[in-house]
């Protein structure tokens, strides 16, 4: 697989206190990556070890197949969740400044701000100053920045915190469209729905240590626990429930519908297969409704976190 | 190399743009001459009041002998006693009473000064000096000595200074080191005070704005550190020239039309310009010329770009370790310290002796050194010692730009902590 990022065994100690221990990641190219953990898990100081901010005591960073390199800040853009802007300095001015100190020249940066800042319909803030703008527009302000040098690789560290839900989706969807045009997106949240619906992988990070990651759709698949919901027809309720209590797991749900007699979570064996089941129900009731439960990435979290705390 | 051209050009904008640096750049002259002009008003207001003093001499000795000027008026009280003179001056509020009772012992003799307020030292030397003088000739003409002879036999000396290699110099000399050593040394730790602070805000400014993370993902923080503390001095150096073309412009300017002469205002150095001869003022020329004019500047270049430096980094390691103003206080006073040391040992000790122990050790000790052997090398300086203070304060300063470039890279990313001295410790190891 072409991997955009790979961490080898990363960890970074302070003083006595491991923020981070044995990482290994790979974060392929063109993907979105979730980097999921509580608050405190280490999300930032890996984030900023990516970033050269900080050195790891172990291990090293691969960008593109080679060792991280001070010139590689070109193609890296961050989005740090601490993230604020120069008040007393103008909008447009410190948006070139910004981009100048990426390695873009004047002219070039200024005309593709002069871009950006119509494409998010912020062209009337050139001269304003910074004190003078809400957080969410500051915001958008320092997206721009991020993007602005048309990294390979985004890192957004909770980038929807302090957006009202319009101007978040209008970053999702930028977010998207980088994608689209080649960049690699790391994403560091604990907004599980974020994650669900953006990334293609994740890791989950738990007080320095990598607890599981890989691609969304098979961590599902190894968390599912062949628990299917169905909702049943029946005369006899009662009499139903305790014969399929006596083959499988069973437990009472709710969820809406029009009209069900039995309503239930059932977990099979295994080794089993969804058409067995299908098949005992149908000889029994009439089945209106009959769906796998998929654990959600908030569930995962959960669980993963809780099991290891 | 070029963001560190780029972080220069924005600190130093950011800097100068700023309005109160704006309003001090152009307002500090102006309170400086203003105050100047106050002195001098109130200092000629000062002379023109005559102070009265009134004389109970019971000797009869001493009438002719204190003589009436125009700062002080002596009246003579000594028809009635002691008592009522007392009386009469405190009632008509004069500035005292002297009182010379008959003289039993020549040698100390016992002369009471009565007044409201303890009296000035200078005018209390100028009675002693007379009643002195008039005694010690009482009691050599008693003994049969003649005071005309001893007049015509006074010989007046004035020694002339010169060194082995045959250049002559003078007191004067002194005063015009003096000068030139202690206004370095002055200049450097208002400079060192004014703008490290600024750096130090800065930093902290960076840091309370939240933008830090965002800049460090592009420059390096030792580049950050040194763009800010570059770009700073820069306009320091700005505010400074401007200073002095306009405050030479509204002093010379003011004077003039307010007819005020700003010399008039006493101080001792100024009476003893005064009492130079045409003579001494050439010398005080050829004074300041014989100077080693080179190695002052070149000297002073180096220390004041030196001290700066190091003290500079030290502010931004300070200004980083913290998230306001309020919580410096506690590195402040270490770091003030040393400045003072410094100013105090080259206004006393170098002056008194500027080849001594103490002015030697602390002219070679980094924190004071950029202060004190700025105030002795116009004394003279020996090469070598100039060399190994120089080299001591080069290796002080790629030290603590490295620890505070260490502090520095932890800290702005530290929020919501107040570091004492051991946690800064600690992050050195990181």
């Amino acid at each position: 697989m072409d991997n955009l990022l790979v961490a080898e065994n990363v960890s970074k100690t302070f003083g006595e206190f491991t923020a981070l221990n044995n990482i290994s990641l790979e974060i392929p190219r063109g993907s979105i990556f979730g980097l999921l953990g509580p608050n405190g898990a280490g999300k930032t100081t890996f984030i900023r070890i990516i970033n050269q901010i900080i050195l790891p005591s172990r291990g090293s960073i691969l960008l593109d197949g080679h060792a991280l390199q001070p010139s590689d800040i070109q193609n890296i853009g961050y989005l740090p969740e601490e993230r604020g802007l120069y008040k007393s300095m103008k909008v447009g001015e410190q948006a070139l400044y910004l981009a100048q100190l990426k390695g873009l020249s004047k002219a070039e940066a200024k005309k593709r701000l002069k871009y950006w800042f119509e494409r998010l319909k912020i062209e009337d803030w050139w001269d304003k100053k910074i004190q003078e703008l809400s957080k969410g527009m500051a915001q958008k302000v320092q997206f721009v920045v991020t993007v602005l040098h048309r990294p390979k690789l985004l890192i957004f560290d909770e980038p929807f915190s302090g957006f009202d839900p319009v101007n978040a989706n209008l970053i999702k969807d930028e977010i998207l469209q980088l994608r689209e045009d080649g960049a690699t997106i790391l994403f560091s949240t604990h907004r599980m729905e974020s994650v669900e619906e953006l990334c293609e992988y994740m890791a989950l990070i738990h007080k320095g240590n990598k607890l599981l990651d890989g691609r969304v759709s098979e961590i599902k698949q190894q968390y599912k626990s062949n628990t299917f919901e169905v909702g049943l027809g029946t005369s006899d309720p009662e009499t139903l429930r305790k014969e399929l209590q006596e083959r499988f797991a069973v437990t009472d749900t709710n969820f809406k519908s029009i009209h069900h007699d039995l309503k239930l979570q059932i977990q099979i064996a295994e080794a089993a297969s969804p058409n067995d089941l299908l098949t005992f129900l149908t000889s029994r009731a009439t089945v209106n409704h009959f769906v796998e439960v998929i654990p959600s990435v908030n569930d995962i979290f959960i669980k993963t976190v809780t099991t290891h705390a | 190399m070029r963001n560190l051209k780029l972080i220069i050009k924005r600190e130093y904008l950011a800097r100068v743009r700023n309005r109160t640096f704006m309003v001090m750049t152009f307002l500090s002259p102006l309170i400086l001459v203003a105050m100047i002009m106050l002195i001098a008003y109130l200092a000629s207001l000062n002379s023109e009041e005559q102070r009265i003093v009134g004389i109970n001499d019971e000797t009869g000795l001493f009438a002719g002998e204190f003589r009436s000027s125009e700062e002080i008026k002596f009246i003579d009280l000594s028809e009635v006693n002691v008592e009522e003179a007392k009386d009469l001056v405190k009632e008509k509020e004069y500035y005292g009473l002297l009182h010379i009772p008959e003289i039993e012992n020549n040698v100390s003799p016992d002369i009471q000064f009565y007044a409201q307020e303890a009296p000035a030292f200078g005018f209390l030397t100028q009675i002693e000096k007379i009643i002195g003088g008039k005694l010690t000739n009482r009691q050599l003409q008693a003994r049969g000595i003649d005071i005309d002879l001893i007049e015509e036999s006074q010989a007046r000396v004035v020694i002339q200074i010169q060194n082995f290699a045959g250049e002559r110099t003078s007191k004067m000399s002194t005063y015009v080191k003096m000068f030139f050593g202690g206004a370095a040394g002055y200049l450097l730790m208002m400079f060192i005070i004014i703008y490290g602070n600024m750096v130090m805000r800065s930093v902290i400014e960076e840091k309370t704005n939240r933008i830090i993370e965002i800049i460090i993902s592009s420059v390096k923080p030792i580049h950050l550190m040194l763009g800010k503390i570059l770009g700073t001095s820069f306009a320091g150096i700005t505010q400074f020239i401007i200073w002095v073309i306009l405050g030479g412009i509204m002093l010379t300017g003011v004077s003039y039309f307010a007819g005020l002469d700003v010399t008039q205002i006493h101080s001792p150095q100024q009476q003893a310009l005064e009492q130079l001869s045409e003579n001494d003022l050439q010398q005080l020329v050829i004074d300041i010329a014989k100077l080693p004019m080179l190695t002052l500047l070149v000297s002073f270049l180096v220390y004041f770009i030196g001290g700066y430096f190091l003290y500079s980094s030290i502010y931004a390691a300070i200004g980083a370790a913290v998230d306001n103003e309020t919580d410096t206080q506690q590195f402040m006073f270490p770091l003030i310290l040393p400045l003072m040391l410094g100013i105090y040992v080259g206004f006393f000790s170098v002056i008194e002796n500027p080849h001594g122990v103490v002015s030697t050790v602390f002219s070679m000790i980094p924190l004071t050194s950029p202060i004190v052997m700025l105030m002795r090398i116009p004394f003279g300086v020996a090469w070598w010692e100039l060399a190994l203070s120089i080299a001591l304060l080069l290796l002080s300063i790629a030290g603590t730009v490295w620890i505070a470039a260490k502090i520095y890279r932890v800290g702005i990313l530290m929020y919501g902590k107040k570091p004492g001295y051991k946690e800064l410790y600690k992050w050195l190891k990181y």
